[in-house]
């Protein structure tokens, strides 16, 4: 919405005005996330712009914060210097990338189901399917510890994945449902009719088309499992450390400017992943004819 | 398929079944395929998911754990009449079955009595203590003897609450009522009353959150669905990198704006609006929780707006202004009726996600800003009341799933958009 070239002062000013509230909107959804990068950089242990930090001095400055991260201790390190963030890293990595893959294998498929056109109790099956991602997390976390005590799963990966593999399954299962919407099925008639089992027809000709459904759906359910902290303080063992559980502790007990650190790489990571999933969300449409609007 | 037939009757296919029955079957056979593709999915989540919802739930009620310590006891204790003390038969059966359990099942079951009555745990250890020396009877007089707790028919009365297998005793405590000695529901004592605040306090923070997220949210959907598709694009990622960013950093930047010493207090320091020694204390307090659970779940009120929004074709307004209609008369009669569906599906969405915080109040909310959430997590892993735990949860499971069925009602469930 343009103004027009006939406006009134009146309509200026209101115009202009709610273009100011809007900015003051979108800075206050964007400043916090970019505030930590530079304090990250501080040679400060406390999370504070100091004096000499404005004013660009170099000792002020420094990467001590990161070298700490990856478990190397600098001179005049008075904090403990720990392996732990880069053995959570690995932890949130491995279940993550397991959680994901189950995740999405299970989702993509059940989509299929539900995209069929003659899918009994659709609204009921979704419901259900999307759940886990509307019950709050303590909840489920509660459940999951009350069960998975019951049957032996409480302290292990095992128990981890599959808690976060069903956290992860509802954003496949909406991703993919949307991707096969305006799917043409007289594709698949056509590579049946041309002799294609189901199989092929599926890895030839569904899965093509609905690929970048596919993965932007587990890139969600990655993003899912690596941010999530509840579900491994309380079913989780104390050894079993991902990012999200030591910067919990951090935030905790020590504040370290660890956390900062980790913190902007995570924000770098998410921009990743975000682009990603921007660029197959146009690709898709590209594909599925949707035009530019 | 059907050969052609002059004849009147049932079209047969070339097997000769009616066209009918072959096409029910067909639509039956897709149905079972369909089906089968979202049963590994709906069996895993029943099992993985709704399972243990279920188990915790059961567990709300569930009051047989002290029932297993004590059972003979709960035996004889059942012909009492509650006039006065219980008989000698009754105190026998509690000692040898006092005397000769485990002492771990115990204290899981002195736990339990302990919130029909406080004094119980303590009685029952230090009685455990003193059995060993005692042989014979009589025995009522003799536990009496060690503490004079065992003659009081409070203590006795207030056994009686456990005799059932199941209890609502968790759901009432949850909402500060409880059973008084002849299991009448009255409400807990003043300054044990803490739920019904915290409750109170849910919604509240949860409210203002929504209508928050609703008041920064709209106008810039708004903007979203109006700019040409160049700039909203580059605008909207504003709005999907929060949403992809880790819950912790964005608390974590928070923490670092609103502190005493952060990035708010020095910009108005700094300003001269306030005097460096007397800063706001925006952390650790509930205002802190409503600002920074606002800017987390902000995203999640402009997706369905946004969406919503793109669909009102430009040519209403225009047509309105057309018509003589001031520039506010025509966004009120024609923009906001066609945008509530996704005024509704964002604040549906929003107060469902509120409601259950928990992270976030825990670690911004101090001791001011504790939500429903953060009782949950504190019976669960420090009390270890884990029925009363369950209780909570399972009310706020009710008003989720009523919320929830709501907004599967006025949205559907599969029109949830994730940017």
């Amino acid at each position: 919405m343009a103004l027009p070239a006939y406006a009134t002062t009146g309509q200026k000013v209101g115009y202009y005005s709610f273009l100011t509230y809007c900015g003051l909107v979108f800075f206050f959804l964007i400043a916090p996330i970019f505030i930590i990068l530079p304090l990250s950089f501080s040679a400060s242990p406390f999370f504070e712009f100091t004096r000499e930090f404005m004013n660009f001095e170099p000792e002020a400055w420094s990467l001590r914060w990161y070298r700490q991260m990856v478990g190397i201790s600098s001179i005049g390190d008075t904090t403990v210097v720990t392996d732990k963030w880069m053995l959570g890293t690995r932890n949130s990595f491995f279940i993550g990338i397991v959680a994901t893959l189950l995740a999405t294998a299970l989702g993509t498929v059940a989509a299929l189901g539900l995209s069929r056109p003659h899918m009994p109790f659709k609204a009921v099956l979704m419901a259900i399917l999307i759940s886990p991602m509307i019950v709050p997390l303590i909840i489920t976390a509660a459940g999951m510890f009350f069960f998975y005590s019951k049957v032996g799963l409480t302290h292990t990966y095992l128990g981890l994945i599959l808690a976060h593999t069903a956290l992860g399954t509802p954003f496949v299962v909406i991703t993919v449902t949307a991707t096969l919407t305006g799917f043409d099925t007289n594709l698949i008639r056509a590579s049946q009719s041309l002799g294609a089992d189901t199989m092929r027809t599926f890895f030839k000709v569904i899965m093509p088309l609905i690929l970048p459904g596919v993965i932007s759906g587990g890139l969600f359910a990655f993003i899912t499992s690596f941010d999530e902290v509840v579900i491994v303080m309380f079913v989780g063992s104390v050894e079993q450390i991902t990012i999200p559980k030591q910067m919990w502790a951090g935030l905790r007990q020590e504040t370290s400017p660890v956390i900062l650190c980790m913190a902007t790489c995570l924000v770098a990571l998410s921009i990743a992943l975000l682009t990603t999933v921007e660029m197959l969300r146009r690709r898709s449409e590209r594909l599925r004819g949707i035009k530019q609007r | 398929m059907s050969q052609s037939q002059t004849s009147s009757g049932p079209i047969l296919t070339t097997d000769g079944i009616p066209l009918k029955v072959s096409l029910k079957k067909a639509e039956r056979i897709n149905k079972i395929r369909a089906f089968l593709l979202v049963l590994p999915l709906l069996a895993f989540i029943v099992i993985s998911f709704l399972v243990p919802i279920g188990d915790m739930l059961a567990r709300s009620i569930d009051d047989r754990q002290i029932n297993t310590v004590f059972p003979k006891t709960f035996e004889v204790y059942k012909k009492w009449d509650r006039q006065g003390l219980p008989s000698e038969e009754v105190y026998k059966t509690m000692f040898f079955e006092l005397k000769n359990s485990e002492g771990y099942s115990v204290g899981k079951a002195s736990t339990r009595m302990n919130y029909s009555k406080s004094g119980w745990k303590s009685l029952l250890k230090k009685s455990k203590r003193k059995f060993k020396k005692i042989e014979e009877g009589p025995f009522k007089d003799k536990m009496i003897a060690i503490d004079k707790k065992w003659g009081d028919p409070e203590y006795w009365l207030a056994l009686g609450q456990m005799v059932d297998p199941t209890t609502m005793g968790y759901y009432l405590n949850a909402v500060d009522l409880k059973y008084d000695s002849s299991k009448n529901i009255v409400q807990q004592k003043e300054n044990r009353r803490i739920y019904n605040k915290t409750w109170i306090k849910t919604f509240k923070v949860s409210v203002l959150v929504t209508l928050f997220c609703l008041l920064l949210g709209y106008p810039i959907s708004y903007l979203l669905a109006t700019l040409p598709m160049k700039y909203s694009n580059l605008l909207m990622i504003c709005v999907l990198l929060p949403f992809w960013t880790s819950l912790l950093v964005r608390t974590v930047a928070w923490m670092v704006m609103l502190q005493q010493k952060g990035v708010f207090n020095n910009l108005m320091v700094m300003a001269g609006l306030i005097a460096d020694e007397n800063r706001w204390q925006l952390m650790y307090n509930q205002t802190a929780v409503v600002i920074v659970m606002t800017q987390i779940l902000l995203p999640f009120m402009v997706l369905p707006l946004y969406s919503v929004m793109k669909t009102i074709s430009p040519t209403y307004m225009r047509a309105a202004l057309n018509l003589g209609a001031s520039p506010l008369h025509a966004f009120y009669k024609i923009y906001m009726p066609n945008s509530i569906p996704g005024v509704s599906a964002g604040c549906l969405l929003v107060f469902i996600l509120a409601i259950g915080y928990y992270i976030t109040p825990e670690l911004v909310g101090g001791k001011d800003g504790q939500m429903v959430g953060n009782w949950i997590a504190y019976h669960l892993k420090t009390t270890l009341n884990w029925g009363l735990c369950a209780a909570l949860g399972a009310i706020l499971l009710a008003v989720m799933t009523a919320l929830y069925w709501a907004y599967n009602k006025i949205v559907g469930i599969e029109n949830i958009k994730l940017g």
